[in-house]
């Protein structure tokens, strides 16, 4: 099975701050880690390679710095790795990214099957796996908790939705996004780790794609940040610290008051 | 077009470098430069002090866009087993007021199989036009069919804006829908103005984890399209005397519709307690409760209340509660009238999830935590002595 990781290198939002005086993010001791989602993507394609054979690539589109995030995925079991990287790809929304990433792609050999974390913690929509299977022209499912059976021309999947989840047949070539609850990643072998050191990058530059001008980096984006703002979320109320019965006995009346009890 | 430092403004303090979360700014001859790892999240012209950080215009020539040929505000109309969800009625709310404001129409977009009559009520929620396509393909969802057809809609019909829920559904498929028709989508939107100047949707949702906020705008493209949270919008009120057409479209042209992958079986899986984003009221336990164990407290106020269970992130990823329950930016977003947070220290991430409840209680040993910014009531001190308490009281509030 010829399978196809996308991952992209974030900035660990989990322990992004805001500087209390200035209202604006602090990035102080923030690191740059894989998409804890695409961590998952990563481990799913290993262990289909284990169970179907094949390989497992895995690609990144980054600034030159998303290379630690290759040579993570190496480590983790990934056989070969590719970094889209240029200048003229700065700033692409989710649409110019799925197109780029096609590009790419198409330059990679045969592919059966495309994993995505289902979103990134910086940008959070969720919309690049769509896009990309689109762009490619192939069926997806998105939210993929579970893959039942996997052969060589379709898989059988589970994928979530609010009150449980639909058993979906998706034939190959395809794509599939997957949650947290498909799997659990595992750590990288010391004999990874040795491997990941040593690992060959290819890298997509503009000139390796066939892409064209207006469609790249933010120019060929249909959307744009205008503004951003730190969400003020404080209400006035009270505050009380003092025995249990006595501030249990205040809020039930308040709350009554309020005919919420 | 890219974010610029202006040279000459700069006064070296370095607070950009400290706010961007992407290492893409560095001090060049004591003065801020901006390189490739820039993302163009604008945190930089945020945190610049003195305003020397500016997004320059684009030098592009982009072909002209003919915004007048699009018109009419589009709320797509999620149905499962041919009921439609509440989170429709929320996008008729939010789509009334932004077509007070541009005085356009207001369409409600169903896809489904034998709803004539669930297509007439969407008109008393507010629908001026009801476009119903009637299929069997179309009874359950699947991406391919849905994404075909709604594309190929919008692209006969030319909407200026596309709403669709922030659901597991919405954010499947609505992305198909904006890659194939080649405009922008903004996802899991809080709020939706229109820009006065340009008449643009501006579209306000939460980054980075939920710790900033940020408005996004698609001037050069049509239509439109945004994807809304679901219980953050205030729900349209129901007008029986409200006047709409609506337009049954029957059959699909399965030429055009992508049928490739197949539902094989829908599984409804039961979770405990009430369902927690339909709840008025959630009971949610933190890190605070030290274990699994701690839930057995929140269960119980919970059934005593005849509410919800929710969770934090931390309890869920430390293994004591399923996921299911998780409130916050990576789990549900809940809209209760009284939302009780148990040993929860606040963060934004958990906020984003919750703040829009009516009223919020806190219960939490740490006097400084910051769920106590956003509480109408906190108490401060140890959750196990203080439940109890609480379910004390209720009851001989109720005379047991």
């Amino acid at each position: 099975m010829n399978i196809v990781v996308c991952i992209k290198q974030v900035p660990d939002t989990t322990k992004v701050k805001i500087n209390p005086e200035t209202n604006t993010l602090m990035r102080e001791g923030v690191e740059s880690i894989i998409n804890p989602f695409d961590m998952y993507a990563i481990e799913e394609g290993v262990q289909l390679r284990e169970s179907n054979g094949g390989t497992v690539k895995v690609l990144t589109m980054g600034p030159p710095q998303a290379e630690t995030a290759l040579r993570e995925a190496i480590a983790l079991g990934a056989d070969e790795v590719y970094l889209v990287s240029d200048r003229a790809f700065a700033g692409s929304d989710t649409w110019v990214t799925a197109y780029t990433l096609a590009a790419a792609i198409r330059k990679m050999g045969p592919v059966d099957l495309i994993i995505c974390g289902k979103q990134a913690i910086d940008g959070d929509t969720a919309q690049v796996g769509p896009s990309l299977a689109h762009q490619l022209g192939i069926p997806f499912v998105a939210f993929i908790r579970k893959v039942r059976t996997a052969g060589s021309d379709e898989m059988v999947v589970e994928r979530m939705f609010e009150e449980g989840y639909e058993v979906v047949n998706l034939p190959l070539p395809g794509l599939m996004t997957v949650v947290k609850e498909i799997n659990e990643p595992r750590m990288p072998s010391l004999k990874g780790k040795m491997k990941a050191k040593k690992a060959e990058i290819t890298t997509f530059a503009r000139k390796d794609l066939e892409v064209k001008d207006p469609h790249l980096g933010l120019d060929g984006s249909p959307t744009r940040v205008v503004k951003i703002f730190s969400p003020d979320l404080s209400r006035s109320g009270v505050k009380w610290q003092e025995e249990p019965a006595e501030m249990a006995k205040k809020l039930v009346e308040g709350l009554k008051e309020q005919k919420i009890l | 077009m890219s974010v610029v430092v202006i040279k000459e403004e700069c006064n070296g303090c370095e607070d950009c470098l400290a706010s961007c979360p992407y290492d893409a700014i560095e001090m060049v001859d004591g003065v801020a430069w901006i390189n490739e790892k820039c993302t163009l999240c604008l945190a930089c012209i945020e945190a610049c002090p003195v305003g020397a950080i500016i997004q320059e215009e684009s030098k592009i020539e982009l072909p002209d866009l003919d915004k007048d040929a699009y018109s009419g505000i589009w709320i797509f109309a999620e149905q499962r087993n041919g009921k439609v969800s509440t989170v429709a009625v929320e996008l008729l709310g939010a789509g009334r007021k932004l077509a007070e404001t541009t005085g356009e129409m207001l369409t409600a977009v169903l896809l489904g199989h034998d709803m004539e009559e669930a297509a007439r009520e969407l008109v008393h929620y507010g629908a001026d036009e009801v476009l119903y396509v009637d299929d069997p393909l179309l009874a359950g969802f699947n991406d391919g069919p849905y994404a075909s057809v709604l594309s190929d809609l919008i692209e006969e019909r030319k909407p200026s804006i596309v709403l669709a829920g922030a659901t597991f559904m919405g954010r499947s498929f609505i992305p198909m829908v904006a890659s194939r028709v080649r405009t922008g989508l903004t996802a899991d939107c809080t709020a939706l103005d229109i820009d006065p100047d340009t008449g643009d949707l501006m579209q306000t949702r939460p980054a980075f984890g939920g710790n900033i906020m940020a408005t996004i705008i698609c001037p050069q493209h049509r239509p439109q399209m945004a994807t809304v949270r679901h219980k953050v919008m205030h729900p349209a009120t129901k007008d029986p005397h409200h006047k709409g057409e609506v337009h049954i479209i029957r059959g699909v042209d399965e030429s055009r519709v992508d049928n490739r992958t197949k539902v094989l079986e829908v599984v409804e899986e039961i979770i405990d307690t009430v369902n927690l984003a339909e709840a008025d009221i959630i009971v949610s336990g933190g890190r605070g409760l030290g274990g699994p164990d701690g839930f057995k407290i929140i269960r119980e106020l919970a059934l005593v209340l005849d509410g919800a269970v929710g969770s934090s992130r931390s309890a869920v990823d430390s293994g004591w509660i399923p996921y299911s329950h998780q409130v916050g930016q990576t789990g549900k977003t809940v809209q209760p009238k009284l939302y009780i947070a148990c040993g929860i220290s606040g963060a934004v991430q958990h906020l984003a999830g919750m703040q829009a409840a009516d009223v919020i209680v806190a219960i939490n040993k740490d006097a400084d935590a910051p769920i106590f910014d956003v509480a109408t009531y906190g108490l401060v001190g140890d959750v196990f002595q203080i439940i109890p308490e609480i379910i004390r009281s209720v009851n001989a509030s109720r005379g047991q």
